[in-house]
């Protein structure tokens, strides 16, 4: 192939308006975004209160020569910036340094614990979404029924209920009662991992299903009211067509509120983490906190961000493929 | 079999009371029925009954027949279930909501069509090719199209399952003047095509006059008169119609005052005994407070006890021949190629306007939607920014005392959680003026002074706008704008406003800028005009001028469109 060839092929790909252009535009701003968030937290560690190097060393005993291999090992005699791009070219390659509490590196620390948390996070999501958003759209369709005030209710309840409370209700009834679920720890791997992740995820699930089941209702109303739907009805189209544009429509607000969901379920597990006495990202963090770990805490701040920019990303490509208008301003 | 449709005895009621109160419709195939009337008449409510789309809350009873169909309408609404989309089909007033804007125009266009026919390509080019659109549309969104192109999908939309009646619910309102004319003239020739009835609810009287075989007034939930075509106008014989019929401004000449209704339009459940138009009728009596009239008459019927007759003079209108441009004067402002882009890849919205408004003028700019003349009024104001070119004040006063603005709709230009006498004080203190004078300006206006401790949301839009217009003189200013002041308002309502509107300009010696799409209404207000299309001055001169020997193309297309003046 040609570069004159080749470049046309480019041209053509990243034209106004094309998919590909939009992606690698957004692509492109996620990490513009990641990048400065980078800096921010490589930032904290100067930022915070005394020498660099002494909260480097965490609770060992501080002794000169200690200080010293620090200061050599983290380059912490160089110039800030120099010391940044030296981070940030092995954040680029999966090395967040050490752990300080822990004293092996932050990435094997952490890969088994990210693991656990987005499985945990995405059997949650996968619940919330399927009792909501029908729950939702059901309600909609039926405003005033008894499904509709019962399952208002019952939402109200699950975004009333404080998350460790419907925890241990959870534990006490299909944990130790029933015996049906496992109630400590994160399982053997396979499927035992997914049965001990049931019921933490039902809990986080219960919250975040009230909201999205809101949320959806809400949406779904709105395009009821919408005149379009009024001169489908007054056209003759059946039930099932008039369903279709409906939930065309309403599905970009509620796209969005999932979006929201499924990024604040990553950086919102903790709880539950400790609740089950599960060994995710959560837990680690509150550990890590209190003991001013902090290559751990920069680990866990960068990747919680690149989550939920990834999950914004995603929601824009979603309005991309769903909504004409948005296709048509494209990227500008 | 087509025999057209006959409703008997429609009763509507809503959850504070009746809203269409016993009326009666037949529609003969190939004929186009008007039905008239103010807001709050129950003509949409009307249409939602005879196609059973009443919102929830609000019921019919009466009945609804349809060939050899019988329909009882009290049963609910699931019994016109099967007549919709074959039988009856509705069109609604705004083409920019009634469209699903997620969806292609050809998907909306053939969904109600038989399943097999909705994938094929020549079924979809027959049926853009009957409303005029090319085949393209099919494969576009709504939001690419203009306004009149989405009435026309929606057209297409509501004939695909090819209805004996079509009833149109202000089908051409939202529209530009130039592109109503289109749109009633393709419903009439696919009317005529497919021997269909139409029912045509409007506000526009000249519509109705123009298009309809047959015209029925409606007046508070009521029928109040009916008859053959522009005669139920001509020989009006209720008190309501004659009152709308005088109200509506003519093209032709300008009146020394428009004759309006005093008060505005009740809800239909405040009428409880006597005629529905009592209140605000002049040649109401004792009987017509205590008894209700029926429809009487054969060919043209009337509820009303005291018709009017040929015996009764007839209500003198005063031409108007004193309000002369003046040609000379002082300047107040001069505008000079002005222009504006709202951003680099639009195009102008303002392109090297040049217009000027003398002390004490009436002044007016007429033009369709996107033609620029808000912009302009905005730039005026200090509310937009331009980028070349240069307003000049020929006055030494601050932004407030040159200009003020009352905009279209008053309900969302009045702060809610203000009193009316809170407002008028806060626009009182921007002129350096004392509280006290709220009474005197309320007075002004035309409303009583204990309207200062009331809220807008009570108010009729009349009166809200009222309110606007005091808010608006307040500080004193020089000129003040008025941007479709008259719009958003009932017939009988708007000449009031007009009235109103020329009485303060000459009792404050104030100039005005009468911004308006409509031509009747500024021929009413104002003795100089400007004409905008597309962001430029296309034709300027006298009221009088202009409108008797139009220069641009584009001016005399505008007169040609307006409907039945």
């Amino acid at each position: 192939m040609d570069t004159a060839h080749s470049h046309r092929r480019l041209t053509q790909l990243l034209s106004r308006g094309s998919l590909t252009r939009f992606i690698v535009v957004r692509l492109a701003a996620t990490g513009l975004l990641l990048l400065v968030l980078s800096f921010v937290v490589f930032a904290l560690l100067h930022l915070t209160p005394g020498d660099p190097a002494r909260n480097l060393v965490g609770v060992r005993n501080v002794t000169p020569e200690l200080l010293q291999s620090i200061r050599d090992k983290y380059h912490l005699n160089d110039p800030f910036m120099s010391q940044y791009l030296q981070w940030l070219g092995n954040v680029l390659h999966g090395d967040f340094g050490e752990s300080i509490r822990n004293n092996t590196t932050v990435t094997t620390l952490l890969s088994d614990r990210v693991t656990l948390t987005l499985q945990l996070a995405g059997l949650s999501f996968v619940l919330t979404v399927l009792i909501a958003v029908p729950l939702g759209i059901a309600a909609a369709w039926r405003t005033g029924s008894v499904l509709d005030r019962s399952v208002s209710v019952a939402s109200i309840v699950g975004i009333g209920a404080p998350t460790y409370a419907v925890g241990l209700l959870l534990l006490y009834i299909f944990g130790l009662w029933l015996d049906i679920f496992p109630v400590y720890g994160s399982g053997d791997g396979g499927f035992d991992r997914w049965w001990h992740l049931v019921l933490p995820a039902i809990t986080l699930a219960s919250g975040l299903a009230a909201m999205v089941f809101k949320l959806t209702r809400t949406a779904v109303v709105a395009e009821l009211n919408q005149d379009y739907v009024a001169f489908a009805q007054s056209r003759g189209l059946s039930h099932r067509q008039i369903r279709s544009l409906v939930l065309r429509n309403a599905m970009i607000p509620v796209a969005t509120s999932l979006g929201l969901v499924f990024a604040f379920l990553f950086g919102g597990t903790i709880l539950v983490e400790v609740t089950f006495a599960l060994q995710g990202i959560g837990s680690l963090l509150a550990g890590s906190v209190t003991f001013k770990d902090l290559p751990v805490v920069q680990a866990i701040t960068l990747l919680t961000a690149t989550v939920i920019a990834l999950t914004a990303l995603a929601v824009d490509v979603f309005y991309y493929a769903v909504d004409p208008r948005v296709r048509k301003r494209g990227s500008r | 079999m087509n025999r057209g449709l006959y409703l008997s005895n429609l009763v509507v009621t809503g959850p504070t009371g009746l809203i269409v109160t016993r009326m009666d419709l037949r529609l003969e195939p190939g004929q186009t029925v008007a039905l008239v009337g103010e807001s709050g008449s129950g003509k949409s409510m009307t249409a939602k009954a005879m196609t059973g789309l009443l919102p929830r809350g609000v019921t019919a009873t009466g009945t609804l027949q349809l060939d050899d169909i019988e329909v009882d309408l009290a049963l609910g609404p699931q019994v016109l279930t099967d007549l919709r989309g074959k039988h009856i089909s509705l069109l609604l007033q705004n083409p920019f909501t009634s469209l699903s804007p997620v969806h292609r125009c050809g998907e909306q266009i053939t969904a109600a069509l038989a399943p097999d026919l909705r994938r094929s390509k020549d079924e979809i080019r027959r049926r853009l090719d009957e409303v005029d659109l090319p085949e393209r549309v099919a494969r576009q969104y709504p939001f690419e199209l203009s306004g009149g192109m989405r009435q026309r999908v929606a057209l297409a939309a509501s004939l695909a399952s090819n209805p004996q009646i079509l009833i149109g619910d202000e089908p051409t309102t939202a529209l530009d003047v130039t592109t109503q004319r289109e749109m009633l003239d393709l419903l009439e020739r696919i009317q005529g095509e497919r021997d269909m009835a139409l029912l045509l609810i409007t506000h526009d009287l000249g519509i109705a006059r123009e298009r309809a075989d047959r015209i029925l007034v409606m007046y508070a939930g009521r029928l109040v008169e009916l008859g053959e075509g522009a005669d139920v106008f001509a020989h009006a014989q209720h008190p309501y119609t004659a009152g709308l019929r005088d109200s509506d401004p003519p093209l032709k000449h300008r009146l020394v005052e428009l004759p309006a209704i005093a008060g505005s339009v009740p809800r239909p459940s405040e009428v409880a005994v006597g005629c529905v138009f009592a209140p605000r009728c002049d040649r109401a009596d004792h009987r017509c407070r205590t008894d209700t009239p029926e429809l009487i008459g054969t060919t043209s019927q009337v509820a009303c006890w005291k018709p009017i007759t040929k015996a009764d003079t007839p209500h003198l209108i005063q031409i108007a021949t004193d309000v002369q441009a003046q040609n000379t004067g002082t300047d107040l402002v001069v505008v000079k190629a002005v222009s504006k882009r709202f951003s680099p890849s639009a195009p102008l919205a303002l392109d090297n306007v040049d217009i000027s408004i003398r002390l004490g003028e009436a002044v007016g700019i007429v033009g369709e939607s996107g033609s620029g003349k808000t912009t302009l009024a905005r730039c005026l104001i200090g509310l937009e920014s331009f980028e070349s070119g240069d307003i000049s004040w020929m006055i030494n006063a601050p932004m407030a005392q040159r200009a003020q603005i009352v905009f279209q709709d008053p309900t969302s230009a009045l702060n809610p959680a203000m009193t009316i006498g809170a407002s008028l004080a806060e626009a009182l203190g921007v002129g350096q003026r004392d509280k006290s004078e709220v009474p005197a300006l309320l007075q002004l206006v035309g409303l009583p002074a204990e309207y200062a401790r009331r809220r807008p949301h009570g108010l009729s839009g009349g009166e809200q706008q009222r309110v606007a217009i005091a808010r608006a003189i307040a500080p004193k200013p020089k000129l003040l704008i008025c941007d479709e002041p008259v719009s958003s308002l009932d017939v009988s309502v708007q000449a009031q406003i007009l009235n109103l509107m020329n009485s303060i300009i000459k009792e404050l010696g104030i100039a005005l800028l009468f911004i308006t799409h409509d031509l009747a209404v500024v021929r009413q207000v104002v003795s100089r005009v400007y004409v905008m299309n597309n962001g430029r001055v296309v034709e300027s001169g006298t009221m009088e001028n202009v409108l008797l020997s139009p220069q641009h193309e584009y001016t005399r297309q505008l007169f040609s469109s307006v409907a039945g003046k």
